[in-house]
């Protein structure tokens, strides 16, 4: 693997029974680097993060986080990482500082009280620290998550539509916060996202997922003119409706 | 130490929950200091009635019970610090940690035994200073009896956790009855002797049947056999390798299945 690299997958797959829900795809997410990961309901995009996390077991194929096998080192790889989810929030019975004191352990945060502090701060959490996070709305929970993926200062951020609850303003300065991390630190993002224009704002190349394999890959400034689109969503509705069109090119 | 790191994040979690909330306390103590004065009249009665008996029931009857009941405390203090994982929808979370499975169950273990201990001391407290239970009565053998009934509580736990990762939040009501079920066959209250032969064979393959038994040896007088005490800490032993190979088994399942996923993301594209 070049030593660029923070994630390198490949010949991934996975099937349920006669459903290959991820057929065989391979990519890499460089360091500085934020990688849009984008297709329907159904293309696979959530099976493989799950597979990139750990919590799901490839049929097939191997993933290397820093250059790591996941599958031999475990442990160090998934220490290498950490993410974000709109359908994994944090336990609603404990606080934001609880919250993040047990993670920052879990993922082995050095110096972590003075690391929970200034995540506080820099998601605007001061105000709910000693708050349960059950009893916060959405878009708060939302930050106290991703204030939870930037614990350990990930060499790979996996985020799965990380903004889809957050108010346009906020979504705004999360996207600023993450493509900081991406440009300012050494790690590298895989993003999932429904809104397009988020991703052609923040993402430096994106994947097409459709019925699991990868039908497009490239700029996503430039992708939709490359297969004669307008823009990004309508490139998006293509792949969701008529894939086969796509095939090939 | 990252490992110990873990294995504290874990236990961390639990003293966390317990501290913020007196529904998840209480029942720590109340249940088994119930049990004790329950029992307790109970025995203070039978003593009234067979006044003529040479048999005190406080160390036969109390002192089982109180047994019994830390048995049943260590089993649900395992189980209830992984139903916090379950009731929080929480393990995609922590299962996308670098936590290790055995680190994981060390702190279910750990999380037990701190909060058992709570429980002890109310149940000892009630006994020996309200009804007189001389603990002293069973001497050094009161090691073996707890540590015999410790591993075995521990087997039972994580077999419980197993079973509910396995087939999903809605078994763990399957989870509370177990030590209803063991206890007919353990001899907790009478000898095994008493059971047909069918559950005396049973007995024989549960812990906590040598136990008893060795309980009201001592009481009556009797000299308890070592050989029956080690027998006993060894079977416990053997469950819990028995327990936690058939955790890491549903674990690798869910793996390989996306169970884990599917416990807390029920909207996956």
């Amino acid at each position: 693997m070049p030593a660029h690299n923070t994630l390198s997958v490949q010949n991934l797959a996975k099937s349920y029974g006669n459903l290959r829900a991820v057929a065989g795809i391979s990519f890499d997410v460089r360091r500085n680097e934020i990688v849009g990961l984008l297709g329907p309901n159904g293309a696979g995009k959530t099976t493989a993060i799950n597979m990139i996390l750990g919590i799901l077991e490839p049929d097939e194929g191997a993933i290397r986080i820093e250059g790591l096998d996941l599958n031999s080192r475990r442990s160090q790889a998934i220490a290498q990482t950490n993410f974000a989810a709109v359908y994994a929030p944090l336990p609603g019975n404990l606080t934001v500082f609880q919250n993040l004191r047990i993670f920052g352990m879990l993922y082995g945060v050095t110096d972590l009280s003075a690391r929970i502090e200034d995540l506080l701060t820099q998601f605007d959490l001061k105000t709910f620290r000693d708050k349960k996070c059950g009893v916060l709305s959405s878009g708060e929970q939302t930050r106290v998550g991703l204030a939870k993926a930037m614990l350990n200062r990930p060499q790979l951020l996996l985020l799965d539509e990380p903004t889809t609850s957050l108010d346009p303003a906020t979504a705004r300065d999360i996207r600023v916060k993450i493509r900081e991390l991406a440009t300012r630190e050494t790690g590298g993002v895989l993003w999932t996202s429904h809104n397009m224009y988020e991703v052609e704002e923040v993402c430096d190349r994106v994947l097409f997922l459709s019925h699991g394999r990868i039908l497009l890959e490239g700029d996503p400034k430039t992708l939709p003119a490359e297969h004669g689109k307008k823009t990004l969503e309508e490139l998006f509705i293509t792949v969701a409706r008529e894939p086969l069109t796509l095939e090939g090119r | 130490m990252a490992s110990l790191r873990r294995v504290l994040a874990v236990v961390l979690r639990q003293y966390y929950l317990l501290r913020g909330s007196l529904s998840r306390t209480v029942p720590l103590f109340a249940w088994v200091a119930v049990d004790m004065i329950l029992w307790g009249f109970l025995t203070r009665y039978l003593n009234t009635v067979t006044a003529s008996s040479a048999l005190n029931f406080v160390p036969v009857l109390l002192g089982a019970v109180l047994l019994w009941d830390f048995f049943i405390r260590i089993m649900q203090g395992v189980t209830m610090a992984f139903f916090e994982d379950v009731w929080s929808r929480n393990f995609l979370n922590i299962f996308a940690t670098p936590l290790l499975i055995p680190e994981y169950v060390g702190g279910l273990v750990v999380s037990s035994m701190i909060t058992s201990i709570a429980g002890v001391i109310a149940m000892l407290l009630i006994a020996v200073l309200w009804f007189k239970l001389s603990i002293l009565a069973y001497g050094i053998m009161m090691v073996p009896f707890l540590l015999s009934l410790f591993l075995f509580g521990i087997a039972l736990g994580i077999f419980g956790c197993a079973l509910v990762l396995r087939f999903g939040p809605a078994s763990e009501w399957f989870i509370w009855p177990i030590p209803a079920l063991i206890s007919p066959f353990a001899g907790v209250l009478y000898p095994v002797s008493t059971l047909p032969h069918w559950m005396q064979g049973i007995a024989r393959i549960l812990p906590p049947s040598y136990i008893f038994e060795g309980l009201r040896t001592i009481v009556s007088g009797g000299a308890v056999q070592w050989s029956l005490l080690i027998w006993s800490i060894c079977l416990a032993a053997g469950y819990i390798l028995l327990a936690y190979g058939c955790f890491v088994r549903v674990y690798k399942h869910a793996l390989r299945t996306g169970l884990i996923a599917r416990y807390s993301a029920e909207n996956l594209s």
